[in-house]
C-alpha cells in the first residue's frame, strides 16, 4: 500500500490538503490497513463497514457513519479501537490499537479527517458471501426433455430415466395395483381407501381408470385437508398463543378453514400467496381476502408479564421475516439477523429490508362469517349490546371505569410512581388484543369492539388496584358469567385474526447485532439484493410488493422452492432433500433440470397445484414399488435416483386419521373449529396453569375429527402428535422427521382413542353383510410394462387369495365361537376383509395363518389391534 | 420376578423363535441391534455418566438462600441511586423501586464452611459435596426466554434441549426405559415442552414425561380389558406380520419398528417396578419423605427417589422442574414455604446417591433460569407482607453436586447488593459446556446439523469453567 500511495504524482493534489493527505498516507492509512481492511476492506465488509474506500468509509456501516470530522470524541471508529470492553473492542481479535495509533486516528479526524479524493481506486470486491450467488439463484429456463430409448408417461420420468439410464440402472416396475391405490389415496388425501373406493378403482376396466382415480381424489374435500396440513407446519400453525401464558386462540382455526377451502377450490398459488401475505391490501378486499392474512397471525405471542412491548412486536416481526424466508425463499434468511450471513447472498441490511414489510402492521380481529352466519348474527347485534350495556351498568363497570382509565393513562406517563399501576397499565399490553392503543381513543370513538376489549379487561384487572373487600363487594366474576352466557345465548358470528397496515408507517432501522433496543441504519423494504430487483411504481412498497415480487416468473427461488415440497410429499424426499434450505449449506438437487422442469411448469400452468400434483401422480417415477433394491444398496443406498418408490411411515395425523377410518369412527366434516378429543389427564397441567380446566373433552362426532383439527396447544402439544413427529409449531417447518420409537408403539397399543378404533374395527370386520360387499382384488393387474426396460428380479407380491364365497353363519361380533379345537369355524372372508381394509390388499397366505392363529387364540379384536399395530398400516407403500 | 417379568422373557424368546423362522439371519441381526440409537464417540473418557438437573422454576432468590449480601441493610427502603441501577433491565418494577435486605440468616456449613441460608438447613449438611456459583448470569429476564436459553442453548425456538443433546451423546444405558426422563411437581412450567424437546432432532431424544400418579409413562397400562397375556399375543402377531412384510420390502425401517414394540412391552414391565418402592427400606424412605404428610413435600421426594431410581436403571438424564419459586409478591412468606417441600427431599438424594456411590458418576444441578432483584416490588403498595422480588438475569446462583465437580467450593462473587458480578462469572452458556465436558463431550464438537448448520447446545458461546472441574 505504502509503494501504491508513493507512486501517485504528487501533482494532483491540492496544496491545502497536502500536508492532511500526507497526513493520511503516511500516518492513517496504514493503520486502517494493518488493523481494520481485513473485515472492512475489499474482501469482506462486515456489519456493512468498508474503510479502504474513501466514499464507503465516510458513508459508515450498518450503524451509521463511523468517522465525524473535526470530532473523534463523537466517532464511532474511535469509540470502539480505543474501548477496554472485549467484544466490543476493534477489532475482535488480535492485537488491539496501541496507543501512539489511536492517537494518530484520533488527530487526523480532529483535523478533519482530510483523505485525499483522488487516492488510488480501491481495489475491486473480493469474492465474498455476499456475492457468491448459489445454484438456486440462477434465473429459472425451461430444459428441454431429454431423450430417451425408452417410452414414458410423462416429461417427469425421462429426466428420471435419464439418470438412472446414465447409471445403467432400471426402474423398479409398477406398483400392485391395490398397494398404488392406498398409496395415491394417503398422499392425495391422508386417508386410506375405502372399500367402496378401492372397488370402484379395481372395478374400472377402462384404460384411463388410474387417471379417473386420480381425478376422484383430486376433486375430494379430504384433498384440501391433508395439504393443509402441510401447509399448517409451515405456517406454524396453533390454536394458542405459546410462552409462558399460551393463552386459547379462539379464531386461529378461521384461517385454517380458507386454506382448506383454498387448495379445495384449486386457487392458483400465485393468489394464495398474495392472499396470505397481503390479502388487505388487494383492491377491494373481502373477509376471505384478509382472513387469508391470518397466515401472519399464527406467530408466537409472548404475554409473560414483564414483557416489552416494543422486544415482543420486534420478535413477532423477526419470526414473519424468517417464516417467509423459510416457505418462499427456502433460505435460512434469519442467520442475518445479527450479522450478515455467513454463507449466503443476504446481507444485514437485506434481511431488515425483508422485516421492514411487517414492521408497520397492526393486528385486528374481523368479522369473517361462514355462511349463514353473518345475517341473523348482525340483524341481533345491537339488541346484544344493548344487553351487555344494561349488565355493565349494573355491575358499576359504566361508573368505576371512567377514573381508572385516567389512572392508568396517568400511569402510562409517570412511570415508576405506583408499580400497581404500572402493572395494570403494562398488563394492557399483554393480555388484552389491542387495549393499550384503544385506551388512547377517546371513549365516544371507540368502536363496539374496541370498547369491548376494554372493559373485558377492566372487568379482569381492576382487583389489581382496589382492596379485597371492595372488590369482592363488585362480584365481577359473576358478572363476567352472565356477559359469557349473554354472549353464548345470541347467534355467533366467526371471527377472524388477520393483520392490517398501520395507516402512519414509521421507518424501519436494522438493528445492531440484532439487538432490538440498538438502532443502525434505516432501510427501506425491498427484496434480497442479489435476486432480481422488485418492481414498484415509485410508491412506498409494501406486503403487496413483496407478494408480486416472490409470485413474479423471474424470481428463481418461488417456484423451484415450492415444487420441490410437492415432490418432497409424494416422494419422502425432495430434490432438494434440504426443502426448508436452498442456499450453500443446503443440499444440491438430485435431479437439477428436473426441478427446473418442474418449477417452471408450474408457473406455466398459472402456479395450479392439482395440476403439479396430478403430473406427479401420473408419473410412470411415482407409480414404481417401494420395495427395497437391494443391489443398489451400495450404488444409491438413499434412493436418490428414485429408482424406486419409498416407504414412508405416516405423518402422526394420518396415522390417527387412518384408524378411524378402518374403523369405521371417522367424522367426516370439513372445516370449523378445533376439537379436543380424549387426551390422558393431566397433559394440560404440564403448562403453566393459567386455566387448568382448558381441554373440554370433545364428544359425539367431534370426538373422531381428522387430527388436523385437534387444538393445538403450544406448550402441551396432543401427545400422540408429539409422538409421532408433528412440529412443535414454534418455528416454520418444512420437513419432518419420521422417528421410530417405544412411546409409539405405547401410544398405538394403550392409547384409549386407538383401543376405542380397535373395538370398532373388530366389531366392524365381523359384520357379515360388510364382508360381502369386498373388492374384487382377484382382478389385480400384473405391473405393466410402460417404462418399457428389463425389469431386475423384485421381490414378487404375494399372490392374491380367491375371494371366499359369503359366509354361511353370521359372526359374532368380537369373542369368536369355536369349535372343540379351539379354531373358530370358517373366519377366513373376515379376516381377509379386516386385512384388506388395514392394507387395502388381500392377504397372502402366511398373513392369513399369522391372523388365523391371532384369532384362535385370542378374539376378533385380537385382530384388529395387531392389523391396526402393523408397520403396513402405518406406512404409506 | 413378578409375571411380568417372567412374561416379558418367556415370551421374547419364544417370538423370537417364531419369527426367526421367516428372517434371514443377517435381518435378525439388525433386529436385535435396532434398539439402540446412533450415539456419538466422546471426545474424552467421562467424569458423569448421568444428570439429574433439578430445575427450579421461576428464579428462587439468592439473596434469601445463597448469598448473603449485608451490604444491603443500609439502602433498605430506600432507592438505589441511579448510576447504580443504569443497566438494570427489569421486568415489572421500575429502576427507582426501594431495596429490601433479606430476613434470614446464614450459617457457615461443613468443613469447607460454605455459607448457606438457614431456609435450607438439610441441604447446608451437604455443604462439603456442593460446588456453590454465586456468579451465575443470563441474558433474559423474562421466564420462558429465559429457561429457552438455559435449556436449548438460545431463546430462539426450534433448538433440542439439554438432555436431548446429552441422550443424541450417549444414548441410553437402559434396555427398557428412555434415556431422557422429566419428571415435574408443583404447578406448569412457563418453558413447558421446549426445556424438554429434542427441537429439529427426532423426536426419539425428546423427553419422556413420568408422571407422579397414575401411569408413569404415558399409555404405559394396557387399556382396559387387555390382560398381560392378550398383550403378548398382540405383539407376538404385530411382530410375526413385520417381519414377513420385512421380508417382501426389504426395508429395514420394520426391523426398527419390531424392536420398538419389544422395548415398549419390556417398559410396560419396567414401569411398574421403576415406581414400586415397597423394597426400599423404611429409612430411606423417611429420608426422603416419600410417605409425608405434606403432600407437596411427598410430591418432591417421590421425584428425588425416582430420580435416583431412573439413575441406577441407566437412564442418561433425568429432568426436575419444580415451580414455582417466582416470588414477586409474599417472598418471606412463600420462599419458606418452597423450601420446607423442597430441602429434605432434595438433601437425601445427595446424600443417597453419596452413600451408593454414585455421586461421583452422576451430576447434579440444582437452580433456576435467572435470580432475583435487590429492589422490592411491591404489588400493592399499602401491604408491607406483600412484597417481593423481581427478576435478575445479571447475578445470581445456582448449586451442583457430583459428576467430579469440586465439593465444598464456593465460585465466584458479586457485589456488596449483588447487583453485578465481581469475580468469576459464569453465564448459562457456560454452565453447558461445564456439562457436556462432564459428559465427556467437548461443547465446540457435539454438533448436529440442520438447515445447512452444525448447531450446538452452546451455540457459539461457551467455555468449560476450568475451576469447577476438580
Amino acid at each position: 500500500m505504502k509503494s501504491l500511495a508513493a507512486s501517485i504524482p504528487a501533482a494532483i493534489f491540492l496544496c491545502a490538503t497536502a500536508a492532511f493527505s500526507q497526513n493520511f498516507t503516511a500516518n492513517v492509512e496504514p493503520i486502517l490497513h494493518r488493523k481494520c481492511f481485513g473485515c472492512h476492506g475489499p474482501a469482506q465488509q462486515m456489519s456493512g463497514l468498508r474503510l479502504d474506500d474513501r466514499a464507503a468509509a465516510f458513508k459508515g456501516g450498518y450503524s451509521g457513519a463511523v468517522i465525524v470530522p473535526g470530532s473523534s470524541a463523537s466517532s464511532k471508529l474511535i469509540e470502539r479501537v480505543s474501548s477496554a470492553k472485549d467484544g466490543f473492542r476493534m477489532p475482535p481479535i488480535g492485537a488491539k490499537l496501541t496507543e501512539p495509533e489511536v492517537a494518530a486516528l484520533r488527530a487526523w479526524i480532529d483535523a478533519g479527517a482530510e483523505w485525499p479524493e483522488s487516492a488510488q481506486p480501491p481495489k475491486p470486491l473480493a469474492a465474498s458471501p455476499l456475492r457468491r450467488k448459489p445454484w438456486s439463484f440462477a434465473p429459472l429456463k425451461r430444459p428441454d426433455i431429454p431423450a430417451t430409448t425408452a417410452t414414458v408417461r410423462n416429461p417427469i420420468d425421462a429426466f428420471v430415466l435419464a439418470r438412472l439410464e446414465a447409471a445403467k440402472i432400471t426402474p423398479s416396475s409398477e406398483a400392485a395395483k391395490p398397494t398404488l391405490f392406498r398409496r395415491l389415496s394417503l398422499d392425495l388425501t391422508g386417508l386410506p381407501p375405502t372399500p367402496a373406493e378401492l372397488a370402484a378403482y379395481l372395478d374400472d376396466s377402462n384404460p384411463n381408470a388410474y387417471e379417473r382415480a386420480v381425478d376422484r381424489l383430486l376433486a375430494s374435500p379430504r384433498y384440501g385437508e391433508r395439504w393443509a396440513r402441510h401447509w399448517l407446519d409451515l405456517a406454524r400453525y396453533a390454536d394458542s398463543d405459546g410462552h409462558e401464558k399460551d393463552l386459547p386462540r379462539p379464531w386461529a382455526w378461521r384461517w385454517r378453514h380458507w386454506v382448506i377451502d383454498a387448495l379445495n377450490v384449486d386457487m392458483p398459488f400465485d393468489r394464495f400467496t398474495t392472499a396470505q401475505l397481503a390479502g388487505d391490501l388487494l383492491p377491494n378486499a373481502t373477509a376471505e381476502d384478509r382472513a387469508a392474512t391470518g397466515f401472519h397471525r399464527n406467530t408466537l405471542r409472548n404475554r409473560e408479564g414483564g414483557v416489552k412491548l416494543e422486544q415482543t412486536f420486534f420478535e413477532e416481526t423477526l419470526d414473519r421475516a424468517n417464516t417467509v424466508g423459510t416457505v418462499w425463499l427456502g433460505l435460512t434468511v434469519g442467520c442475518a439477523q445479527c450479522h450478515d450471513h455467513k454463507y449466503d447472498p443476504i446481507s444485514q441490511k437485506d434481511y431488515y429490508s425483508l422485516y421492514a414489510f411487517f414492521d408497520n402492521i397492526d393486528e385486528e380481529y374481523i368479522d369473517a362469517p361462514l355462511p349463514g352466519e353473518a345475517g341473523p348474527q348482525q340483524s341481533k347485534r345491537d339488541e346484544y349490546l344493548g344487553k351487555r350495556q344494561a349488565l355493565l351498568d349494573e355491575y358499576g363497570v359504566t361508573r368505576l371505569m371512567p377514573p381508572w382509565e385516567e389512572k392508568v393513562r396517568w400511569a402510562a406517563k409517570n412511570a415508576g410512581k405506583l408499580t400497581d399501576w404500572d402493572i395494570t397499565y403494562d398488563v394492557i399490553f399483554q393480555m388484552s388484543d389491542g387495549g393499550h392503543k384503544f385506551i388512547w381513543i377517546d371513549r365516544d370513538k371507540r368502536t363496539w369492539r374496541e370498547r369491548q376489549i376494554l372493559e373485558d379487561y377492566f372487568i379482569e384487572w381492576y382487583h389489581f388496584v382496589v382492596p379485597k373487600d371492595e372488590w369482592k363487594q363488585l362480584r365481577f366474576k359473576e358478572l363476567q358469567k352472565k356477559l359469557r352466557a349473554l354472549y353464548e345465548s345470541y347467534p355467533q358470528i366467526s371471527q377472524a385474526q388477520v393483520i392490517s397496515e398501520n395507516p402512519q408507517p414509521h421507518a424501519t432501522n436494522l438493528r445492531i447485532r440484532g439487538d432490538f433496543s440498538r438502532l443502525g441504519i434505516e432501510v427501506p423494504a425491498t427484496g434480497l439484493a442479489s435476486l432480481p430487483p422488485m418492481r414498484t411504481n415509485g410508491n412506498r412498497t409494501t406486503r403487496l410488493d413483496l407478494a408480486r415480487w416472490l409470485t413474479s416468473p423471474e424470481h428463481p427461488l418461488t417456484a423451484r422452492v415450492a415444487v420441490n415440497r410437492m415432490w418432497q410429499e409424494f416422494f419422502g424426499r425432495g430434490l432438494v432433500r434440504t426443502s426448508e434450505d436452498f442456499g450453500f449449506q443446503g443440499e444440491a438437487p438430485t435431479h437439477p433440470e428436473l426441478l427446473d422442469w418442474l418449477a417452471s411448469d408450474f408457473i406455466d400452468g398459472g402456479w395450479r397445484v392439482k395440476r403439479m400434483h396430478k403430473q406427479i401422480v401420473m408419473s410412470a417415477t411415482y407409480r414404481q414399488q417401494s420395495a427395497a433394491r437391494p443391489e443398489l444398496a451400495d450404488r444409491d443406498p438413499d434412493n436418490s435416483l428414485v429408482a424406486r418408490q419409498n416407504r414412508l411411515r405416516l405423518p402422526a395425523e394420518a396415522i390417527r386419521d387412518s384408524a378411524l377410518r378402518v374403523s369405521g369412527l371417522l367424522t367426516e366434516q370439513i372445516g370449523g373449529r378445533s376439537v379436543y378429543p380424549p387426551q390422558p389427564k393431566g397433559v394440560m397441567e404440564l403448562t403453566y396453569a393459567w386455566d387448568t380446566d382448558r381441554w373440554k373433552e370433545s364428544t359425539g362426532p367431534d370426538k373422531y375429527r381428522r387430527g388436523l383439527y385437534t387444538f393445538f396447544q403450544r406448550t402441551a402439544p396432543y401427545p400422540q402428535m408429539v409422538n409421532f413427529d408433528a412440529p412443535e409449531s414454534n418455528v416454520s417447518v418444512s420437513r419432518r422427521s419420521r422417528s421410530n420409537t417405544p412411546l409409539q408403539a405405547l401410544n398405538l397399543l394403550n392409547d384409549p382413542v386407538f383401543h376405542e378404533a380397535a373395538e370398532a374395527f373388530a366389531a366392524r370386520i365381523t359384520q357379515p353383510e360388510r364382508v360381502a360387499k369386498l373388492p374384487r382384488l382377484t382382478q389385480t393387474a400384473p405391473p405393466t410394462e410402460t417404462m418399457r426396460v428389463t425389469q431386475p428380479a423384485q421381490p414378487t407380491q404375494p399372490a392374491p387369495i380367491t375371494q371366499p364365497a359369503r359366509p354361511t353363519q353370521p359372526a359374532p361380533i368380537t369373542q369368536p365361537s369355536r369349535d372343540r379345537e379351539g379354531a373358530v369355524p370358517n373366519p377366513e372372508p373376515a379376516l381377509i376383509y379386516a386385512f384388506t381394509l388395514a392394507t387395502s390388499r388381500p392377504p397372502d397366505r402366511s398373513e392369513l395363518e399369522i391372523l388365523t392363529r391371532a384369532l384362535n387364540k385370542t378374539s376378533w379384536l385380537g385382530v384388529a389391534r395387531a392389523l391396526l399395530n402393523s408397520d403396513e398400516f402405518l406406512t404409506r407403500e | 420376578m413378578n409375571e411380568l417379568q417372567y412374561l416379558a422373557i418367556h415370551n421374547r424368546r419364544r417370538f423370537l423363535s417364531q419369527v426367526a423362522g421367516g428372517i434371514g439371519a443377517a435381518a435378525l441381526g439388525d433386529l436385535l441391534h435396532a434398539d439402540a440409537p446412533l450415539v456419538q464417540q466422546p471426545h474424552f473418557s467421562a467424569k458423569a455418566k448421568h444428570v439429574i438437573y433439578m430445575f427450579m422454576e421461576g428464579g428462587p432468590s439468592q439473596y434469601e438462600l445463597f448469598d448473603p449480601k449485608p451490604g444491603l441493610q443500609p439502602y433498605h427502603g430506600k432507592p438505589l441511586p441511579e448510576s447504580m441501577t443504569k443497566d438494570l433491565k427489569l421486568a415489572f418494577i421500575k429502576p427507582s423501586a426501594a431495596v429490601m435486605a433479606s430476613k434470614f440468616e446464614f450459617h457457615r456449613r461443613g468443613r469447607c464452611g460454605m455459607e448457606l441460608s438457614e431456609l435450607i438447613p438439610e441441604i447446608g449438611k451437604c455443604a462439603d459435596d456442593i460446588t456453590l456459583i454465586r456468579s451465575m448470569h443470563t441474558d433474559a429476564f423474562n421466564h420462558h426466554p429465559g429457561q429457552l436459553l438455559l435449556f436449548t442453548g438460545s431463546i430462539q425456538f426450534g433448538r433440542p434441549s439439554m438432555g436431548a443433546w446429552a441422550t443424541y451423546g450417549l444414548g441410553s444405558e437402559s434396555k427398557n426405559l428412555p434415556g431422557f426422563v422429566v419428571l415435574t411437581s408443583g404447578r406448569g412450567t412457563s418453558g413447558g415442552s421446549s426445556n424438554f424437546g429434542s427441537g429439529f432432532m427426532p423426536s426419539h431424544y425428546q423427553g419422556a414425561v413420568f408422571r407422579n400418579s397414575g401411569d408413569p409413562i404415558l399409555y404405559l397400562s394396557n387399556p382396559p380389558g387387555v390382560s398381560p397375556e392378550f398383550q403378548r399375543d398382540t405383539l407376538d402377531t404385530v411382530g410375526a406380520l413385520n417381519a414377513h412384510r420385512l421380508e417382501t420390502t426389504g426395508d429395514r425401517e420394520i426391523a426398527s419398528r419390531i424392536a420398538a414394540y419389544e422395548l415398549a412391552f419390556r417398559m410396560q414391565t419396567a414401569g411398574p417396578d421403576l415406581t414400586d418402592f415397597s423394597n426400599e427400606p423404611k429409612a430411606i424412605r423417611e429420608m426422603y419423605g416419600v410417605d409425608s404428610e405434606d403432600k407437596d413435600l411427598r410430591q418432591f421426594a417421590t421425584n428425588c427417589l425416582l430420580a435416583r431410581r431412573l439413575i441406577e436403571r441407566g437412564v442418561r438424564f433425568v429432568l426436575m422442574m419444580d415451580a414455582s419459586w417466582d416470588h414477586h409478591s409474599e417472598l418471606n412468606k412463600q420462599l419458606p414455604i418452597r423450601c420446607r417441600k423442597i430441602d429434605q427431599p432434595t438433601a437425601a438424594l445427595v446424600k443417597d446417591l453419596k452413600q451408593r456411590g454414585l455421586l461421583d458418576e452422576t451430576l447434579l444441578v440444582w437452580g433456576g433460569e435467572f435470580g432475583r432483584t435487590p429492589l422490592v416490588e411491591m404489588r400493592r403498595p399499602n401491604d408491607t407482607d406483600n412484597a417481593g422480588r423481581d427478576h435478575h438475569p445479571n447475578a445470581f446462583s445456582m448449586w451442583a453436586a457430583g459428576g467430579g465437580l469440586r465439593a465444598g467450593y464456593t465460585h465466584g462473587k458479586t457485589d456488596d447488593l449483588c447487583l453485578n458480578i465481581t469475580e468469576n462469572p459464569v453465564h448459562v452458556h457456560d454452565l453447558q459446556a461445564t456439562l457436556l465436558n462432564r459428559l465427556g463431550f467437548d461443547h465446540t464438537k457435539l454438533t448436529y446439523r440442520h438447515m445447512g448448520r452444525d448447531f450446538r447446545l452452546t451455540d457459539v458461546e461457551g467455555h468449560v469453567v476450568k475451576k469447577l472441574v476438580a
